[in-house]
């Protein structure tokens, strides 16, 4: 008991940056996820191969791995490495791009109607239940069989338009609960103007949760688009893509098992990243967290 | 006496809720003085806090401020102002101290750029000018190292540090009327004293006047010139402080003060009220406060007291003033009774 009986901790007083920097988990997950980011910007120069090019239907048909082909071949002699680099550019434009529109999206209908209340606030709710009453996954899978098959932009700006429901949901509820909160009544007091108030003293303050958000987003996307490919309704072939690398080498995966492996293992390790990373933005952002050291030191077993 | 500073006729806010309309304000008429410190006591729930927020038309749905009410405040109609007006109005002529100064800042910007936020707003400063203003306000609350504490989080600093940041960020447009909601309720005993000196003090020195909510008398004792009594969202009885601790008119005021400790005082058990503020969406007819008094009579039940004029600057909300005599038979009174026969 001596030790949470003891004088307030020194709080943490490095910046929000300061903190993201210092954090174990977001230098493994900013490894990762520049390191997807490097092999998307500079697959044209890091594939060995073409990744649409079919290299040799005979002989070169789903090879194993080897030197020639670290991570084989697909059923069509294509060289899977190269496919996998050029797939990471689909998965992390998707991810990013449906996430940041969803995210501004979500966070400017959630503050508003949070914020003005009333009947705004019952309607846009109302829709919003509506639309999550309605599987994210049937939607995009109706429009994108409408549609034939995908570009990148049609596909980003579905995958957006289907996200952000939750996101304005949860900003929603975080804004009800700080409009009551007693600084928000003294900024009020203060005479700030409802526009900064909202700006200013909320968003800030739902930026958390709006983060955390995000980056299990961006996980949810790449998963997302990766099915959409496996089922063959995502981006067009013969255009490369994680989810699509799978489905090549789904009708035989116990003989082709490194079509599954490599591309399922960098959606995993991908998405982890994600997540991590989420993790490790919502403790740097709140302040009011206790430095790692000393949580440890508070809840470690008494000598 | 000149135009007051604040003058409120007949405030009515009422909160139209699904289980009725709670009349948490109904009917308040008080005056602030220029420079004047003035105390508003009751219990939780008699209104006080509405009152509060009515004055700079801060009820949010679904409290409302009735027709008919009026407030004045340096020659202005306060109700006639639209929201931006009011905006100007309010933490630049008018700035209110919360209770809990652990809630009352916000925790993800520094005391600094909070203390700041109300001089770039008010008066246009740029960041670096309200940085140097907070600096100073923050010497003026008597902070130590001003310089480093300006730039930390509200989680940094000790509940009577956050109170003096909250008093600075009131007074940093040096406003006309600080109304202060219950400032020390949430601190320790030992800093109670040095936040009411403080407040005092500055307001002495700017001239600021005070309106000071709480359900303390000892506050009201040390602090104020002028003490009005609320109970069930009325004024019962308004007088000097010195009138009002020799000549308590009120059965209501009377209780308040029995609940008091006095240093010194013989040891005999505190006296307390019996009973509770009844709820604002059904207030007994009659007086309020029949059920809860040692006098009541018929005529409580039956007929709602005036405010009687009973010595200059004196009134109280009780039909005593009328029949004086029946002052000499308490009894206990109905709540007590009801009490005793469900016990």
């Amino acid at each position: 008991m001596a030790t949470v009986a003891r004088e307030p901790p020194a709080a943490d007083r490095r910046s929000p940056l300061a903190r993201l920097v210092r954090d174990s988990r977001t230098r493994i997950a900013l490894a990762v996820l520049l390191g997807v980011a490097a092999a998307a910007v500079f697959a044209p120069l890091l594939a060995p191969y073409d990744p649409a090019a079919q290299l040799d239907i005979v002989r070169l048909a789903s090879q194993p791995p080897s030197a020639a082909h670290p991570f084989g071949t697909d059923p069509f002699s294509r060289d899977v490495l190269s496919r996998l680099l050029y797939g990471s550019r689909i998965s992390l434009a998707v991810g990013l791009g449906a996430v940041a529109l969803a995210i501004s999206f979500g966070i400017a209908v959630g503050a508003v109607a949070g914020f003005v209340g009333g009947a705004l606030d019952a309607v846009l709710m109302r829709l919003v239940d509506a639309a999550l009453a309605i599987p994210r996954l049937l939607v995009v899978i109706l429009v994108a069989s409408l549609w034939g098959t995908l570009g990148l932009v049609p596909l980003t700006l579905l995958m957006a338009g289907t996200g952000w429901f939750g996101v304005s949901r949860l900003v929603r509820a975080e804004t009800v609960a700080l409009r009551d909160r007693e600084f928000i009544v003294a900024a009020r007091a203060l005479g700030i103007p409802p526009a900064r108030l909202l700006v200013r003293h909320v968003l800030p303050n739902v930026v958390a949760p709006a983060l955390v958000a995000a980056t299990l987003g961006v996980a949810n996307v790449i998963l997302l688009e990766a099915g959409l490919s496996y089922l063959g309704i995502g981006v067009r072939p013969p255009t490369a893509s994680w989810g699509a690398i799978i489905q090549d080498g789904a009708s035989r995966v116990a003989d082709l098992w490194w079509l599954t492996l490599f591309p399922g293992l960098a959606i995993l390790v991908t998405v982890f990243a994600c997540n991590a990373l989420g993790d490790a933005l919502r403790d740097a952002f709140d302040p009011r967290q206790l430095p790692r050291d000393l949580v440890d030191a508070t809840f470690a077993p008494e000598a | 006496m000149t135009t007051p500073l604040l003058e409120i006729e007949n405030l009515h806010t009422f909160f139209h809720t699904d289980v009725g309309v709670a009349r948490a304000v109904d009917g308040v008429s008080f005056a602030v003085g220029v420079g004047e410190t003035v105390g508003v006591v009751g219990e939780s729930g008699c209104g006080k806090s509405v009152t509060a927020l009515s004055v700079l038309r801060l009820v949010r749905p679904p409290g409302r401020i009735e027709a008919g009410s009026v407030m004045r405040f340096e020659g202005r109609d306060l109700m006639s102002l639209d929201e931006r007006e009011m905006q100007h109005v309010r933490g630049n002529r008018i700035a209110m101290v919360f209770q809990e100064p652990m809630t009352a800042l916000n925790p993800v910007f520094t005391v600094g750029d909070q203390i700041g936020e109300v001089a770039r707003i008010h008066a246009a400063m740029s960041r670096r000018e309200s940085h140097a203003k907070a600096i100073e306000m923050l010497k003026l609350v008597g902070i130590p190292a001003p310089e480093q504490r300006v730039d930390e989080y509200p989680h940094q600093l000790s509940g009577g540090m956050r109170q003096r940041v909250v008093i600075a960020m009131a007074l940093v447009m040096n406003p006309a009327l600080v109304i202060a909601d219950e400032p020390t309720t949430a601190l320790d005993v030992t800093i109670q004293a040095q936040i009411l000196e403080l407040l005092d003090d500055l307001t002495r020195r700017l001239g600021t006047s005070v309106l000071l909510i709480t359900h303390d008398l000892g506050v009201v004792a040390e602090n104020c010139a002028r003490v009005i009594v609320m109970y069930a969202g009325e004024v019962v009885e308004e007088a000097a402080t010195t009138e009002l601790f020799a000549r308590a008119h009120h059965p209501y005021t009377e209780g308040l003060l029995g609940a008091m400790p006095r240093v010194g005082g013989e040891r005999e058990r505190l006296a307390t009220i019996p009973g509770t503020v009844p709820p604002p969406t059904a207030w007994p007819v009659g007086c309020r406060f029949h059920d809860r008094c040692p006098y009541a009579w018929e005529r409580c039940v039956a007929e709602h007291p005036p405010l009687y004029q009973i010595g200059a600057n004196h009134v109280s909300r009780c039909h005593l003033a009328d029949e004086p005599e029946r002052r000499a038979h308490p009894h206990p009174p109905l709540a007590a009774q009801r009490g005793a026969s469900a016990a």
